[in-house]
């Protein structure tokens, strides 16, 4: 078969990325190599557009004991004990096939973690729709969220946290990024580095079959109104299945048999076999007669390009072939040797006895295109003048808005006890899951504000690093590491270029002040549809330590009679907030800016008085501001407050960083600690009663702010 | 109290089981793995929730058929009492130890939240830990829990006190919106003519530890332990 350009272009390379093909091979490729360079340099595989700035991401720390290039990142928790997380994105698929896309996405996260030697103990997602107004928002919402749930809640892994926010701008292209967190001892962790020439190349798990084929590609380029047409690229998940390959592999990582292991995710064989050679500088030579199919006739690209849910690659040292095979049968799961670590540093594909692929791993690990695209910065916004509201007018609004209104009807479809682990459930700012046989825990959240990063990317990257470090900090977590999920629109344009450029710069500076590195982390562009990018959507997942689980706080008022304090300095800054949007339909506006230093003073006041056990309940300011976030804990703890505020919409409304709202039985102890250490804290209220009520009488009871804020989302679903 | 915790390969919620015993019992539970057709002599038999074979044909009914039922049938026949949660209710129903079936829920939907059960009958191995009437909060995680079988067999269960525990308010009424999955006459639990048999939706061993929110589900296991000492 003659490659033609139309075969090169239907493939997703360049001509000039075509011609570095020729140069490396030195011949025309044949169908099968030309597939591999296709996935492998795929904007998926590659980060061709985003590597250069990633690169710019502080990634080490006294923690760190893996960054980012292994299949998750992995943090050092003392004890012997490492967490072990990533979050991935699987936008593309969900769009055209919300359940499955949804699931593999959640089945693909979790093979990160626990190909790297660890038992996934948590999951959250990050998830975007477009407008509830648009005919498809109802039904993706609802296969997405039952997609999630199906998977996870059969794997039986809790899926403890989560945002979920509705724009426009994701009606043709909406956000599912999941996040799995696992547990794993530290020297005991599993790396994707093939060594040993003669060493077995064994598959493991389901069978391969015509599923997924060039999904890396569907998920690297454009949407346009017939790609449902890609729907056959879309993966099916089996979570049973994934629950044995978790079991059979992290038995046999009991013993010393693996060399490198690596899951077949995006791109399946093709980037797990070229990824560990790759790596290692090795070659490896497979024979595609011996890998289990599941249908009859398939062909070699076919093979090399499908993305089969729930398969693993490894390499095993000498002799230890039997016992690992008999872990894999006591688990019905396939195991072959499909092929043997080599020294000739070329990927050789073998099929009927004939040769059917031979190229250099290096060139096409190494030599990937890196692109320095052009960018453009985003000018400053204009001030923006924000409109007065009767307040508890403008509270019951925003907490019955889309992206304030309760997402209960969401989590209450994922299992987040199973493991009986669960301290902190979903709904409060951070979860938090304990340790198995230890008093430790793990706290874990994710989360982003696109309004901010469309409005100014550098505030808004550096906003939503600072946010999960808040969310964190208010269980009484001390935050470790994060991982990255960066969705974008289409990087061949100057201006979503820029805001890549602009919202890595600001996620720098804050990981950088608040000694929070990035570990792992998964870049998702080209989402745009007919020419409409998305919001810059840099999704943050934190991940966090608690010494004592008993010692951490929930955002639940506890009782009647308790001082509320809240710390940071409140300017009433209304640009690119939820109430500017909700209130007055603007979407204008600076966004509030994040002075990383207060952040890191705050936060660690706020954390050490938790852990000294003088606060009761805690929260942290974000979208809605200080009124909502008062509702928010009123709600969990079922009792009211009685307010001494300001009432102005800033005041009121505004969206100013690094604050905190504490209830305390000691209100002068905290306020003295708080001048010594020189953080901002005032008295704006007392607990207690049925109600919240403002200075001036004017009162909403909790029982109707928490009708109006649980009603939104279920009424929306069942078609009100 | 000897304990044995059934395992099939889509089991998920073993380690919780496990847990919720050895924190109780003091003792460390036998783990049987599903393909054993022998079963060691215990004092109680344990199928934990999860997905037994993946649950792709209908809940429980594939494990129903398993090497291992076989010897817990005949475990149940001589009197060994035998407590199935979630996945393992939905087991002990399909292979017949128990009467009816589990419908998917009402919302069609996944449910995981805490429930409020009514014990109805404390006087068995089972629910000695409690008193009749009383009120436990306990949650539930499950799309398959509710309760259906015909009319008959619904009186015979009341009339023999059969009914082991009912979803209801905080305070201990059996309405509709208390009965979220749907369950025919907001069964959660029943027994066997004999009363050795439970099968139950609600997980009581994630409720036993103070950090889960509640410790109400203590009393089961701290009366089965006395019950079978």
């Amino acid at each position: 078969m003659t490659i033609t350009p139309e075969i090169v272009a239907s493939h997703g390379l360049t001509p000039d990325e075509y011609k570095k093909v020729l140069d490396i091979l030195g011949r025309e490729p044949n169908l099968v190599e030309l597939g591999i360079f296709s996935v492998m340099w795929s904007e998926h595989c590659s980060y061709k557009s985003s590597k250069r700035w990633l690169r710019q991401l502080p990634t080490t720390g006294p923690r760190v004991i893996c960054g980012p290039g292994e299949n998750a990142g992995v943090v050092d928790i003392g004890d012997g004990l490492a967490a072990v997380f990533k979050i991935e994105s699987h936008n593309h698929p969900s769009f055209i096939e919300p359940y499955q896309g949804a699931a593999t996405g959640v089945g693909g996260i979790l093979r990160d973690v626990f190909t790297m030697g660890a038992r996934p103990i948590a999951n959250l997602n990050a998830l975007r729709f477009g407008s509830p107004e648009h005919p498809k928002t109802r039904h993706l919402v609802a296969g997405v969220v039952a997609g999630i749930g199906g998977y996870g809640n059969c794997v039986g892994v809790p899926t403890i946290g989560g945002e979920c926010e509705f724009h426009p701008a994701y009606n043709g292209n909406i956000l599912v990024n999941a996040m799995t967190i696992g547990l794993a001892k530290a020297d005991r962790i599993f790396y994707s580095k093939a060594a040993g020439p003669g060493n077995a190349v064994v598959y493991v798990g389901a069978k391969t079959g015509r599923d997924g084929i060039h999904g890396a590609t569907m998920a690297s380029a454009e949407f346009s109104d017939d790609s449902e047409e890609k729907r056959p690229t879309v993966q099916v998940g089996d979570p049973f299945t994934e629950k044995l390959l978790i079991e059979a592999c992290l038995e046999l990582m009991e013993s010393d048999a693996i060399v490198a292991i690596q899951d077949m995710g995006a791109a399946g064989l093709t980037s797990s076999s070229v990824e560990m050679a790759g790596k290692g500088g090795l070659g490896i030579e497979l024979d595609l007669d011996r890998v289990p199919v599941r249908e009859t006739g398939m062909t070699p690209y076919e093979i090399m390009l499908s993305e089969s849910q729930e398969r693993m690659l490894m390499i095993l040292r000498p002799g230890s072939e039997e016992a690992a095979r008999r872990i894999f049968e006591k688990w019905e799961l396939d195991f072959a040797v499909i092929g043997r670590v080599t020294e000739t540093g070329r990927l050789v594909l073998k099929k009927g006895g004939e040769t059917v692929c031979d190229i250099p791993v290096g060139p096409v690990s190494a030599e990937a295109p890196v692109y320095d695209r052009p960018w453009l910065p985003q000018p400053k916004a204009e001030p923006v003048e924000a409109p007065t509201a009767e307040p508890i007018d403008a509270l019951r609004r925003l907490l019955g808005s889309p992206d304030l209104a309760s997402k209960r009807w969401i989590w209450e479809q994922y299992d987040h006890l199973v493991m009986g682990q669960t301290v902190i459930r979903p709904g409060g700012d951070a979860a938090l899951v304990r340790i198995p046989g230890t008093n430790k825990g793990i706290a874990a959240v994710v989360d982003c504000t696109p309004r901010y990063c469309v409005a100014d990317p550098t505030a808004g990257g550096a906003q939503a690093v600072a946010e999960t470090w808040r969310n964190l900090t208010a269980i009484g977590a001390l935050p470790l590491a994060i991982t990255d999920n960066l969705n974008f629109g289409n990087p061949e344009r100057p201006e979503i270029m820029g805001q890549i450029v602009g919202c890595i710069e600001g996620m720098r500076w804050a990981c950088l002040a608040l000694d929070y590195p990035v570990v792992s982390g998964n870049v998702s562009l080209y989402n745009e549809t007919n020419g409409q990018a998305i919001l810059p959507t840099p999704v943050i997942g934190g991940v966090g330590l608690v010494e004592d689980v008993t010692r951490a706080v929930t955002i639940a008022f506890k009782g009647a009679g308790e001082t509320i304090l809240l710390v940071g300095e409140t300017k009433g800054h209304l640009g690119a907030s939820i109430y500017l949007r909700e209130i007055a339909g603007k979407e204008a506006g600076a966004p509030p800016p994040v002075d990383l230093e207060a952040e890191r003073r705050n936060g660690d006041f706020v954390r050490e008085q938790i852990l000294a056990g003088r606060v009761t309940a805690c929260h942290d300011l974000s979208d809605g501001g200080l009124l909502v976030a008062i509702a928010e804990m009123a709600m969990a703890g079922d009792v009211g407050a009685t307010l001494e505020v300001e009432t102005t919409p800033g005041f009121l409304f505004g969206e100013d960083q690094s604050r905190y709202l504490l209830t305390t039985r000691e209100p002068e102890t905290l306020l003295a600690r708080a001048q010594a250490a020189g953080v901002p804290a005032r008295v704006v209220g007392r607990t207690g009663g049925g109600a919240l009520t403002l200075p001036g009488g004017r009162a909403i009871s909790v029982a109707e702010l928490r009708q109006v804020h649980e009603s939104w989302l279920p009424n929306y679903m069942s078609g009100h | 109290m000897k304990a044995a915790v059934i395992t099939f390969p889509g089991s998920n919620r073993e380690t919780d089981m496990l847990d919720a015993l050895e924190r109780i019992t003091g003792k460390k539970p036998l783990r049987v793995w599903h393909a054993d057709s022998e079963l060691p002599k215990v004092d109680l038999i344990v199928i934990p929730g999860g997905f037994s074979y993946g649950d792709y044909l209908r809940c429980g009914a594939m494990a129903a058929h398993s090497p291992i039922m076989r010897e817990v049938k005949a475990r149940a026949a001589a009197g060994t009492p035998i407590l199935g949660v979630c996945n393992g209710f939905q087991i002990l129903c399909e292979a017949g130890l128990l009467p009816g079936v589990l419908l998917v829920n009402e919302t069609l939907k996944f449910h995981c939240f805490d429930v409020h059960l009514r014990v109805e009958n404390s006087q068995t191995v089972f629910t000695s830990g409690y008193s009749t009437g009383q009120v436990i909060r306990v949650p539930v995680a499950h799309r398959d829990g509710n309760y259906f079988a015909d009319p008959e067999t619904l009186d015979r269960l009341e009339g023999e006190g059969r009914v082991a525990f009912r979803y209801v308010t905080a305070d201990g009424v059996p309405t509709k919106e208390a009965n979220k999955n749907g369950s025919a006459r907001n069964i959660a639990g029943i027994f066997n003519e004999t009363k050795t048999v439970l099968g139950l939706m609600p997980h009581p061993e994630d409720a036993t530890d103070p950090i889960q929110g509640s410790t109400d589900g203590i009393g089961l296991f701290r009366g089965l332990a006395e019950a079978l000492a």
